[in-house]
């Protein structure tokens, strides 16, 4: 590293260059995008249905979602450019909070026109949503006078408050961000943490942070920002020593903080359901189940590299042995094995699924293969649905009592019975993940999705390493079908839709393929907060689309990358070359 | 008998001989440098060799026994191991992950042992790493120490160059096909480099191949210099014989003067 240091002192001290201020003219543009972000919310009926849950001392979700465009594209306008070699670092300062301003101001007009425009023309056969009730929720009751106001001047003040975040000096900028998105979680999630207050016997947490009519209270959001903020930005230095000190770790140390962490995470996970109750159980449970498909998926696409569309397939498959060795309802054969003793029988299915799907596209890559495997999906539910197949799955009817999960003496029936088992394989899965990951055929695996080409001419035998991820794949996904079977007591081909690959697709995809803390967190987040946000659920896949196409753009590493991309070793780099370059020329002049 | 050896190879690109009724062959221990100018068929006949691609005739002979058909992984498993005249790198995986890649072909953990990480699994994953780090520490400090860890995409032009060899000479290969080792390399690090692949011969034994634009590394390390021009052999011999073949300035004539004739 001390070579690092010479490297960074040798560099010569060249003059730099202001940055481009921030561009206002583009403020007006990020202005026109939130206007159009807060016209569209509100003409879909998402202003209106998020309207009943309050979340801050009476400000209900509606108004956040329709102000919140203003704060999120004001901070965009704001936003300095990336500094660039070669310049000074950018300036920061009022020109920032104008650019907000601008925004907000442009944002604002854009809605109180809409709010003209609805007020004038009846819109209602396009927008059913476009209401009457729309209208004085947009004019706060008021009539347009007032409405242009307080939309314009309203969102101008949001606009230049999300401005000013870029301003704020950065010790202060991250630990406010991250105390004011907490006091939006607890408002949010009232009734998650409600629940956790009421499980672990501390009630009176909820009476003093929620109002009746729900929400945060004044005194409960201060709490909340005060208290997040303080551990923010108390802790912000010795995260970074944290950091260091983990990657300097000795590998039986790490072994060590690694056992450590696995007790705490059981523990946690054993008293969980207790506190959590039935209701939060089954979000839980539900979230567990997309988990552990989410890891599988992760093996085939995030270290494979084979994008897999029809993965629920799998699931299905999974699910209907289930049914069939182990209900009694099975229609044409029902041995009625229990789940340990049909364990074997789910897997030997999974695999000849995995090599059946897997063989046929052995040759194809990328594209061709997604569209594939998304028909072979298709083709799955179908054939379960089909009368042909009638007389053993039962068609659409599918298959009814199939009993309650039962390992040797212990039967799991309620939600919070199954948080157990569920939960359980997470934790094998994750493990399994990580086992793989670090050993040869994850390695193999990792070079052919980086380019198979030169994986095969490096040693990878690509026809079995591609086998073997669908193989596993279907396997760990099998085992999920199998418990969703015990869950609900009953399969039907309806409940294996395209729409379950693509959301497993899209929690590895937000929260970082290849990840598996981001895969854990992605499942969570996505699976678990629509369930307990009711009023999204309408909203559930626009609100995924969205996501989908902002990660793409700005993140495509997920939010919790398998591999920090570090642009500042990237720099580090570059800078011995610079400092073997001088030496060369150094060396050169020395000897002519 | 020869370590490598072609007979009437052939490879057509919709009418265009990229490789025509080429024969050739490489002793053990020799380091021979194949010259010709661009769209000779010098890479085609890596690929060839490699298995990348296909002959549409003719015989590749690798200790006797023939190549044609086989897959890649099966030819490197045999011995021979590549590098690539536009590097390519295995960008988000670490040097070392580079590295142990090599390994792959040479060591046998399946899945199954992966998960119960088995003390044979154990102890493979050991060699497999020491064998990497060997591999690495062949270019001194240049790849080691906390740049293991780095993700490939970090390494500057002539490390990742380097980190392509390393990966290669971890495949514990017989030959070693270097396909512009030095190009885009300043000229210090090509004449280390130069250097380091007469080591890679006199050290680990490796017998090299290598197609190199630059007359100074030919002349530096060539046992032998093969000149193609148009998929065929025009001229072979040392280096000074190839340099002064009169085919051969020829058909560097109106591209590049051969230099240091
Ligand atoms: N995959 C391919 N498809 C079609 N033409 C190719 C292919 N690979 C190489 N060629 C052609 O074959 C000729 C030889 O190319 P190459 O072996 O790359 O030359 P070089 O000697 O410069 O390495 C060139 O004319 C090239 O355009
Ligand atoms: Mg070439």
């Amino acid at each position: 590293m001390a070579q690092t240091v010479d490297a960074r002192q040798a560099l010569p001290e060249r003059e730099l260059v202001p940055s481009p201020p921030v561009d206002l003219g583009a403020a007006v543009k990020w202005g026109l995008i939130a206007g159009m972000t807060a016209v569209f919310v509100s003409a879909i009926g998402m202003v209106q249905a998020f309207e009943v849950r309050s979340v801050v001392v009476g400000v209900d979700l509606g108004y956040l979602v329709l102000f919140g465009a203003a704060l999120v594209f004001g901070y965009a306008a704001a936003r300095p450019g990336e500094q660039l070699e070669g310049f000074l670092a950018p300036e920061r300062g009022v020109r920032n909070v104008a650019a907000g301003l601008i925004a907000g101001l442009v944002g604002g007009a854009v809605l109180w026109l809409f709010v003209l425009l609805i007020g004038a023309v009846d819109i209602r056969s396009v927008f059913p949503s476009v209401s009457p009730q729309l209208r004085d929720l947009l004019t706060f009751g008021r009539g347009a006078g007032f409405a242009a106001a307080a939309l314009i001047g309203g969102f101008g003040l949001v606009g230049a408050l999300g401005g000013g975040i870029p301003v704020l000096p950065e010790r202060i900028r991250a630990p406010l961000v991250n105390a004011l998105a907490w006091v939006l979680a607890f408002g949010l999630f009232e009734d998650l943490f409600a629940q956790i207050f009421r499980g672990a016997k501390v009630p009176f947490l909820e009476d003093l942070l929620y109002q009746p009519g729900g929400g945060l209270s004044l005194v409960g959001a201060l709490i909340v920002f005060v208290l997040f903020f303080a551990v923010y930005l108390s802790t912000a230095s010795r995260r970074e020593t944290v950091r260091s000190r983990i990657a300097t770790m000795s590998p039986s140390e790490r072994r060590r903080w690694v056992g450590v962490g696995l007790v705490v995470a059981i523990v946690i996970l054993a008293v969980l359901p207790q506190i959590l109750g039935n209701f939060l159980s089954e979000v839980f449970d539900l979230a567990g189940i997309f988990l552990m498909m989410a890891l599988g998926l992760n093996i085939v696409v995030g270290y494979a590299g084979l994008l897999d569309l029809g993965y629920v397939a799998f699931f299905a498959v999974g699910a209907y042995t289930t049914a069939v060795l182990t209900s009694p309802g099975s229609p044409r054969w029902s041995p009625e094995m229990t789940f340990v003793a049909a364990l074997p029988f789910i897997v030997l299915a999974a695999a000849m699924a995995g090599i059946m799907v897997g063989t046929p596209v052995l040759r194809m890559r990328g594209d061709y293969l997604a569209i594939v495997t998304l028909g072979f999906g298709e083709i799955a539910r179908l054939l379960f649905l089909s009368d042909w197949l009638k007389p053993y799955f039962g068609g659409a009817q599918g298959i009814l009592q199939i009993p309650p999960l039962e390992l040797g003496p212990l039967t799991f029936r309620s939600s919070l019975d199954f948080f157990y088992p569920i939960y359980a394989f997470v934790l094998v899965f994750a493990y399994v993940s990580w086992a793989l990951q670090n050993s040869r055929i994850g390695r193999g695996w990792m070079a052919m999705r980086e380019d198979e080409p030169v994986a095969e001419v490096m040693g990878v035998d690509v026809v079995k390493a591609k086998l073997t991820a669908f193989v596993i794949g279907a396997i760990l996904a099998s085992f999920g079908g199998a418990l969703f079977a015990h869950k609900i007591g009953s399969v039907f081909p309806h409940s294996f839709q395209i729409l379950v690959s693509i959301v497993v697709l899209v929690i590895i995809i937000v929260g970082g393929i290849g990840s598996i803390p981001g895969v854990v967190v992605g499942a969570l987040i996505l699976v678990g907060a629509p369930e307990l946000l009711r009023e999204f659920a309408e909203f559930r896949y626009l609100i995924y689309g969205v996501l989908l196409i902002f990660m793409m753009l700005k993140k495509p590493e997920g939010f919790i990358p398998s591999r920090q991309r570090a642009r500042e070793l990237h720099q580090e780099e570059m800078m011995q070359d610079a400092w073997l370059r001088k030496e060369e020329e150094a060396a050169a002049a020395a000897g002519s | 008998m020869p370590l490598l050896e072609t007979q009437g190879l052939t490879k057509v690109f919709g009418g265009l001989h990229a490789i025509d009724d080429l024969d050739l062959h490489i002793e053990e221990g020799e380091i021979v440098s194949v010259i010709g100018p661009n769209g000779a068929g010098k890479t085609t006949f890596f690929n060839l060799v490699s298995g990348m691609i296909q002959p549409d005739s003719g015989k590749i002979l690798f200790e006797g026994i023939d190549l044609v058909g086989l897959a890649p992984h099966q030819i490197l498993e045999l011995g021979i191991a590549r590098t690539f005249q536009n590097v390519r790198l295995f960008q988000n995986m670490t040097v070392l992950e580079n590295a142990m890649v090599g390994q792959h072909a040479r060591t046998r953990s399946g899945p199954i042992r992966a998960i119960l990480r088995t003390p044979g699994f154990r102890a493979e994953e050991e060699a497999i790493r020491r064998k990497a780090e060997e591999a690495l520490a062949f270019f001194g400090t240049r790849l080691i120490g906390y740049r293991l860890e780095q993700p490939a995409f970090v390494l500057s032009y002539a490390n990742r160059r380097r980190l392509e060899i390393a990966r290669a000479m971890a495949t514990e290969p017989k030959l070693l096909l270097l396909d512009e080792p030095t190009a885009g390399m300043n000229p210090r690090e090509t004449l280390e480099l130069t250097e380091l692949i007469a080591r890679l011969r006199d050290e680990k034994g490796f017998t090299i191949c290598l197609i190199e634009h630059d007359m100074r590394v030919v002349r530096g390390v060539s046992d032998r210099v093969i000149c193609l021009d148009y998929g065929r052999k025009i001229a072979e011999g040392t280096y000074h014989e190839v340099a002064t073949n009169e085919r051969v300035i020829e058909a560097y004539l109106g591209t590049k003067a051969v230099e240091g004739v």
